[in-house]
């Protein structure tokens, strides 16, 4: 049985019939005058998880993150927590923290205090407050900077300050809105990894917001693709990648080559697809759709083989093209094959040594191929 | 910069001096030995000792002082609450009049707020005196404060009190352990400007007051009306000489902390 993506870990309470959700998100919606944010949306989040909500801006996501945390109450449906409901629970009494996007330090208080701010609320204490506090700066290793202020600190420390905070009282779930937006690329991929490890270590459920699809690919168990309020498609990112439900996923998800087509036959778990492209598609795909209804066939660049030779399985999925243009990223190299009737196929292939004999040019005649379990036939 | 033509240096020397010409004037004229305020005689500071001894003045000095201590503060509280109601609750019907209502007193003209209090008062059968001043001048200053303030919290992250009451303070704490600390300088710019306005009240005061309750502006006035003496001037130099130090103090204190805060935010900056 062949697997999608790479296995991280043995963790899937999703799949698991018998277990059941942390926090329930039941037909919630949620209106702001004629605009609806969040339209009849349900979702499961399981103990543990770290459960990412990903979509473009204004696409309900962050919407429905302040809806856990209490700042908006749903205009219909309801949301569920360890078996309560949230109903009319004001943010001050949910056992959920949130680090905001802008970080929101309190900028008259020190980092100390910024920490202890929560703790206080509890009333823990004061020997206890220092105790929890000098456990998370270490935590994020800001021991030296305790007595610091917020405009003291640099944009990462700052980031890290606000983890602090959100993870001092020890959460059920800790709601996290775009908690490394404002962080540059390289401090941002070393921070992913720093969030995974300490979700792993602390055992928490985190919930996070984010446009960045790398970032949630990254660090999340399961991923929501969120599109005018609805949920496209709750999955893996391997699976979200490798077999999007949807064209909108499949196109929102990195990159991807469309095949348009309609559909000539079915036979043994294969669809046929002779189409608009000038050149038939034989794809691997579960479910049979009609004959003779349209289709489309989704490939990722990095499936496709560019080569001088035609394949073996030409001219089924093979065709002809004229190299237009190549990008050189270093770890890999993306052409862009223009066909006979001007449509661009994107094909990308890694670098693996350091140098090529006769390496593929400009305005060369080449061949683009997949193979026949390359691509995703799309519902849609 | 620009060039210093003579067109700009001109501009400049008209301008400060229509500004200030009078009132160097006045501070010269404190130190006059002479009784006649036009004609300068010598240097003398005898009007000032003079002043310690002119109970009335003090008196009305005293009254004055109470009057803005009492009136800022209210004014203050008054106008934050109005400002944040405000700014906070942007959606309810008739938002633009009621932020129209509170602007209204600032171009009011004077005599119309003191004459509407006057009739007030009368109506409601209020022995005008101390406590009919210092309500009039809470009515007129609080809108400044509330000015001040709003313009404050448009610019102040909402966030900040939203990681508060997540974090599990009550949005009565919230208020009072993040938002007042946050906006506290225009809160005590919002006060220090109700209080120089009452300071200098005439008018209104001149409606609501009652027997008894004489402040300084009003003592100067009645005064100015039998002749301008040397000694009102030294009082004058010294209401300046204290409105000015507060204000270089005042803004010193800003730059500085500016600075600080810039220094800091480079050297964190710079190490990471």
């Amino acid at each position: 049985m062949k697997s999608l993506g790479s296995i991280r870990r043995s963790f899937a309470p999703w799949a698991d019939p018998a277990s059941k959700p942390f926090i329930s998100v039941k037909n919630v919606t949620k209106r702001f005058g004629d605009f609806t944010a969040v339209d009849d949306l349900s979702l499961d989040i399981y103990t543990r998880e770290f459960f990412a909500l990903l979509g473009a801006s204004g696409c309900g996501k962050s919407t429905l993150l302040r809806m856990l945390a209490g700042f908006e109450q749903p205009t219909s449906g309801e949301i569920i927590l360890d078996g309560q409901s949230l109903a009319g629970i004001p943010p001050y009494r949910r056992p959920v923290n949130m680090m905001f996007q802008s970080y929101a330090l309190f900028p008259h208080m020190t980092v100390e205090n910024n920490i202890a701010f929560g703790l206080k609320q509890d009333g823990m204490p004061k020997a206890d407050i220092a105790a929890r506090v000098a456990q998370m700066l270490k935590l994020v290793k800001l021991e030296k900077f305790s007595q610091r202020k917020p405009h003291q600190l640099s944009g990462g420390q700052r980031q890290r300050v606000a983890l602090a905070r959100s993870l001092a009282k020890r959460p059920k779930v800790l709601l996290l809105d775009e908690p490394l937006g404002a962080l540059d690329k390289k401090l941002r991929e070393e921070t992913q990894f720093e969030l995974m490890d300490l979700q792993q270590e602390l055992g928490l459920t985190f919930v996070v917001v984010t446009h960045d699809q790398e970032e949630a690919m990254t660090m999340a168990d399961r991923i929501a693709v969120m599109s005018h309020g609805k949920v496209v498609q709750v999955a893996t990112p391997a699976e979200i990648y490798e077999a999007p439900n949807s064209r909108f996923v499949a196109d929102f998800i990195g990159d991807v080559n469309i095949f348009e087509g309609a559909v000539s036959g079915a036979e043994g778990g294969y669809v046929r697809l002779e189409g608009t492209n000038g050149f038939p598609i034989r794809m691997a795909s579960p479910e049979t759709p009609a004959t003779g209804g349209k289709s489309a066939v989704a490939v990722r660049p990095e499936k496709i083989r560019v080569s001088r030779q035609p394949p073996a399985h030409a001219p089924v999925n093979a065709v002809q093209g004229e190299i237009w243009d190549i990008g050189y990223l270093g770890d890999m190299t993306v052409f862009h094959v223009r066909l006979k009737d001007g449509r661009v196929i994107k094909a990308s292939s890694l670098n693996a040594v350091r140098a090529v004999e006769d390496p593929l040019g400009y305005d060369q005649e080449v061949w683009v191929s997949f193979g026949e379990d390359a691509g995703v036939v799309l519902k849609d | 910069m620009g060039n210093w033509s003579r067109f700009n240096i001109a501009s400049i020397v008209l301008g400060f001096g229509f500004l200030y010409l009078p009132i160097v004037l006045l501070v010269i004229f404190s130190f006059n030995e002479s009784k006649l305020v036009t004609v300068w005689a010598g240097f003398s500071t005898k009007w000032y000792t003079q002043l310690w001894h002119n109970q009335a003045l003090l008196d009305a000095a005293w009254v004055t002082i109470r009057v803005a201590l009492i009136s800022a503060t209210c004014a203050t509280v008054l106008g934050t609450l109005a400002a944040l109601a405000l700014v906070r609750y942007t959606r309810f019907r008739g938002r633009m009049l009621f932020s129209g209502m509170v602007y209204a007193p600032l171009v009011m003209p004077e005599v119309i707020t003191g004459l509407s209090l006057l009739l007030l008062f009368v109506a409601i059968g209020l022995d005008r005196g101390f406590w009919t001043i210092t309500l009039a001048h809470i009515t007129f200053t609080m809108c400044f404060v509330a000015v001040v303030v709003q313009s404050r919290l448009l610019s102040f992250d909402q966030s900040i009190e939203e990681a508060a009451l997540d974090l599990g303070a009550t949005p009565v704490r919230t208020f009072f352990a993040i938002t007042l600390p946050v906006i506290a300088p225009a809160v005590f710019s919002g006060w220090v400007l109700a209080f120089t306005l009452s300071l200098d009240d005439l008018v209104i005061s001149s409606f609501t007051t009652g027997p008894g309750a004489t402040t300084l502006p009003m003592k100067i006035y009645s005064q100015v009306r039998l002749g301008v003496t040397p000694e009102i001037n030294a009082i004058c130099t010294i209401l300046i000489g204290v409105v000015a130090i507060g204000v270089v103090v005042a803004s010193i204190v800003t730059k500085q902390r500016e600075a600080q805060r810039e220094r800091d935010e480079r050297a964190a900056f710079a190490q990471s």
